[in-house]
């Protein structure tokens, strides 16, 4: 009798070292697969900066293309990176903030704020080509830009509308209720609450969100195909009616439309490097941003 | 001291003057056949959707004193106090019924200018809610979005408000430094000297010293005494003991209805309802 | 004058949220006007005919989309094979399982991966990865529908893991517990009770990543070879509908035939991507609660 209890009872020890080997492994494998998300940016990242940190140096950060674009430097897709982002930011950022205090201020939440959450994340989903489409519908025909860096910023700002809605949502959301009602008790508007309590509190967040949607604009390529990219420029933009070069265009010129592609592959991997570098210091600034803007709200200073 | 004090609150009366669009339209609201009080609640129904948190409430609060409300948590005191500044209209959802008048204007027409509702009756909340600026700009703060902009007006505002709120002498070498800085109580006396900044007649505390320790306490309760001289207060407190101490009138709530009214004196000695009586005894609550 | 502001402040607001939705609703128009005059010149049939797109063809241009749909299809599947499995695998493990330092460590290489340019994928596809399966599988290209689905598949993975993340750390404790305290071991639990649980929310991560499939322009444009004909296998040159409008959009005739077919093309995968998206959604406000 005893000895049977007892012999049950190692049948169960086993059984449960036998899961816990199991659960080992099981947990290994899951671990694996972060492993190779690791692995596959690893690879990415590994091939780009080994085949392009050696093309980079000063002259092809600060020189045109030259001889059919099979020398010379970048400069002229830097700087339109540069312009069609900063419209970008100044179309989608003032709505994107816009449309988050209301939504998180101003509305009282039902169907209507429903809609406009629903929209927000449709938006996102649209794809890029799309936007292209759309844009140059709307911005290159209907509203007469032309390809142009203004029509190509507007359209990268309706992309990246979603970006900074949410971020912003998510920065004006992290204010203490308490303070709004301390504004308004002592005889504050909405809109006072708002710019001197709500706002300089969620400042940070927002501005999370802008280099977040900064980065995603500067990274993308299908809408810009057909709304003012260029191949090539002899001189800089002059003017937002200007066409433009831009990074990521350059790219894919470089690498799948050149007529001399083993040639100029060299100068394809500095673009990629230089366009990888960018996006990810913006996306590292905005991570780190955002931590020590948590960590801060999470100490409830 | 005392002279600083006159002249800001005549420099601080005349910037109100000029500020207030409409001083006198409302008045028109008046009903005339009443007599003039504070505070004066008719048959107030107060609903959070279709739930019912207020039960036919009527009150007459005199000018000047203590009114202390008092009653076990969830009874609708909290929720009665918001309704004398409206600051239940920033929860969506709810309803009112009933007549509310303050200095014998309805404050729920369609005309009521909220925002000049708050800057008369002030409020300080259950938890001390200093906004993360200066101690400074903390007082400043309901002046400035009155558009004060003058620095000497600002500066004599700010020192009268802390020394009204019994503070002055603790942080006059510090108003520079984040009131986040400042100890619970310290943070709760901030609180009132920045209602005060706004001058009103009226202010309205949600258990003030639910959130601090006793000693802080005490400071507060001493303060509230020196304040009834000048201003009519209305406290929330869930301390029998706090209001039979400091208050002149005491409203007794229970689900939400308003159970008994009367001199603090008499009801808690003589109470004329059993529930209040079984309350104060301490057989519930 | 304080409240001129104010109605101004608040105007100007509610006109920031109406446009949002406004944008939606203008995208929806400008597809449905422009590809309309198209559907009209042509009826639906010739966009699913059995021939294939060829809208500058001499004589008889013709303009299917049938062999981009599959294109489209081939890609997209491909790709969600990948990447739901590693995905929702790595999106259980950081949310169960990690410490908080492996949390740390991981987390930032996923919002890493999700920054990477779409053409800074292709490019990567096109020179190391399309060389490397043309080897493997003796191809004379390896810009084929399997290059296609990998890469796509990599580019969905940082929207599968972080959504089903989160619709996994979102099943309340009790249900952990409850197993935990019957004896089940952390892998059970994991396996049988969180991971059924958050199962609708998994759900909507796999069908936002396959939005992203979907719409996914660049990368596919660079690396899957762009052949019209019909796809016979993973290993056939594809091209899908996003990077069909890709191709021909920088030196289409505007308002020709040609441009409208385009807009058909735009307004289908509009379509599709908005349906798939708005499934994810209703899956995604389906929470697993706790009944009190």
């Amino acid at each position: 009798m005893k000895t049977e209890a007892l012999s049950r009872g190692i049948v169960l020890e086993k059984k449960k070292s036998e899961w816990r080997s199991y659960e080992l492994v099981g947990f290994w494998a899951l671990r694996l697969t972060l492993v190779l998300v690791l692995l596959i940016l690893g690879v990415i990242v590994f091939d780009i900066v080994s085949k392009g940190a050696g093309v980079i140096n000063w002259e092809f950060l600060t020189q045109p293309p030259r001889v059919g674009m099979t020398e010379g430097g970048i400069f002229p897709a830097i700087v339109g990176t540069f312009y069609v982002t900063m419209i970008t930011i100044a179309f989608a950022v003032p709505l994107g903030v816009g449309a988050a205090i209301y939504l998180n201020e101003y509305a009282v939440q039902g169907k209507f704020t429903r809609l406009v959450r629903m929209s927000v994340r449709n938006l996102a989903g649209v794809p890029s080509i799309v936007f292209g489409l759309f844009g140059m519908a709307i911005f290159v025909k209907i509203f007469g830009f032309g390809p142009s860096l203004i029509a190509a910023g507007f359209t990268l700002g309706l992309l990246t509308l979603p970006v900074t809605v949410t971020a912003s949502e998510e920065a004006l959301r992290t204010v203490p209720k308490a303070y709004r009602e301390g504004s308004f008790a002592l005889g504050a508007t909405r809109w006072q609450v708002v710019r001197t309590v709500v706002l300089p509190r969620a400042i940070p967040g927002i501005l999370t969100g802008t280099i977040l949607g900064l980065a995603r604009a500067a990274g993308e390529t299908a809408p810009i195909l057909a709304t003012g990219a260029a191949f090539f420029l002899p001189h800089l933009p002059d003017s937002i009616r200007s066409q433009f070069m831009a990074l990521p265009y350059h790219l894919f010129i470089m690498s799948t439309q050149h007529h001399a592609i083993s040639q100029v592959r060299p100068i394809a991997y500095g673009t990629a490097l230089v366009l990888l570098a960018l996006v990810c210091l913006l996306n590292l600034a905005a991570v780190l941003l955002r931590k020590r803007y948590r960590d801060r709200v999470a100490k409830g200073l | 001291m005392k002279m600083m004090q006159t002249n800001s609150n005549v420099t601080l009366e005349e910037t109100r003057v000029q500020e207030d669009p409409k001083p006198e339209s409302t008045k028109l609201e008046t009903d005339v056949e009443n007599e003039y009080c504070e505070v004066k609640v008719e048959n107030l129904n107060f609903f959070y959707g279709s739930v019912q948190a207020l039960f036919n409430v009527t009150i007459k609060v005199q000018e000047k004193g203590v009114a202390a409300l008092i009653g076990p948590s969830g009874c609708g005191k909290s929720t009665f106090l918001r309704v004398l500044n409206r600051m239940n209209d920033l929860i969506p959802g709810t309803r009112l019924e009933g007549k509310v008048s303050i200095h014998g204007e309805n404050i729920y027409t369609p005309n009521t200018d909220v925002v000049n509702l708050r800057k008369k009756v002030g409020m300080v909340f259950q938890h001390p809610n200093p906004f993360p600026k200066s101690i400074f700009d903390n007082i400043a703060y309901g002046p400035r979005i009155d558009g004060l902009k003058d620095k000497i007006m600002l500066s004599e505002i700010v020192e009268t408000s802390l020394q009204g709120a019994a503070l002055w002498n603790e942080v006059k070498d510090r108003l520079n430094e984040p009131a986040l800085a400042l100890s619970g109580g310290q943070q709760q006396r901030l609180c009132i000297a920045r209602a005060l900044a706004v001058k009103p007649r009226i202010l309205l505390m949600d258990e003030p010293t639910s959130a601090i320790d006793p000693i802080a306490t005490q400071k507060i309760e001493d303060l509230i005494r020196d304040l009834c001289a000048n201003y009519t207060i209305i406290i929330v407190t869930h301390n029998m003991q706090q209001a039979a101490r400091i208050s002149d009138h005491t409203g007794f709530f229970l689900q939400g209805e308003m159970v008994e009214w009367g001199k603090t004196s008499s009801l808690f000695t003589n109470p004329e309802d059993q529930r209040t009586e079984d309350y104060i005894t301490g057989r519930f609550g | 004058m304080v409240s001129i502001t104010e109605k101004a402040m608040r105007a100007i607001f509610i006109f920031c949220g109406l446009a949002i939705i406004l944008f939606l609703v203008g995208i929806l128009y400008i597809l449905l006007s422009n590809s309309m005059p198209g559907l009209i010149e042509l009826g639906l049939g010739p966009f699913f005919a059995a021939d294939r797109w060829n809208p500058g063809a001499y004589g008889e241009p013709t303009y299917s989309l049938l062999n981009m749909i599959y294109g489209t299809l081939k890609v997209t599947l491909g790709a969600l094979i990948f990447a739901v499995p590693v995905g929702v695998s790595a999106a259980a493990y950081l949310a169960e399982i990690a410490s908080p330092w492996e949390r740390e460590f991981f987390k930032p290489i996923v919002e890493v991966l999700a920054g990477v340019p779409s053409v800074v994928l292709g490019f990567f596809g096109l020179v190391v990865l399309a060389p490397l399966i043309a080897r493997v599988f003796n191809l004379n290209s390896g810009l084929t529908a399997f290059n296609g689905a990998i890469l796509v598949g990599i580019m969905a993975l940082p929207t599968i893991i972080t959504l089903a993340e989160d619709a996994i750390t979102a099943v309340p404790k009790e249900y952990r517990h409850a197993s935990l305290a019957l004896g089940g071991t952390r892998w059970q639990t994991i396996w049988k009770i969180t991971i059924p649980a958050a199962f609708s929310g998994i759900t909507a991560s796999a069908m936002l990543g396959m939005g992203r499939a979907i719409g996914e322009t660049m990368t596919v444009l660079m690396v899957t070879g762009n052949m019209v004909a019909r796809p016979e296998s993973f290993l056939d040159s594809v091209r899908t509908l996003s990077a069909g409008i890709a191709i021909d959009i920088g030196d289409v005739v505007f308002n020709s035939t040609h441009f409208h077919a385009l807009f058909v093309a735009g307004l289908l995968l509009f379509l599709i991507t908005f349906a798939v998206n708005l499934l994810a959604d209703i899956l995604i406000q389906r929470k697993p609660e706790v009944s009190k």
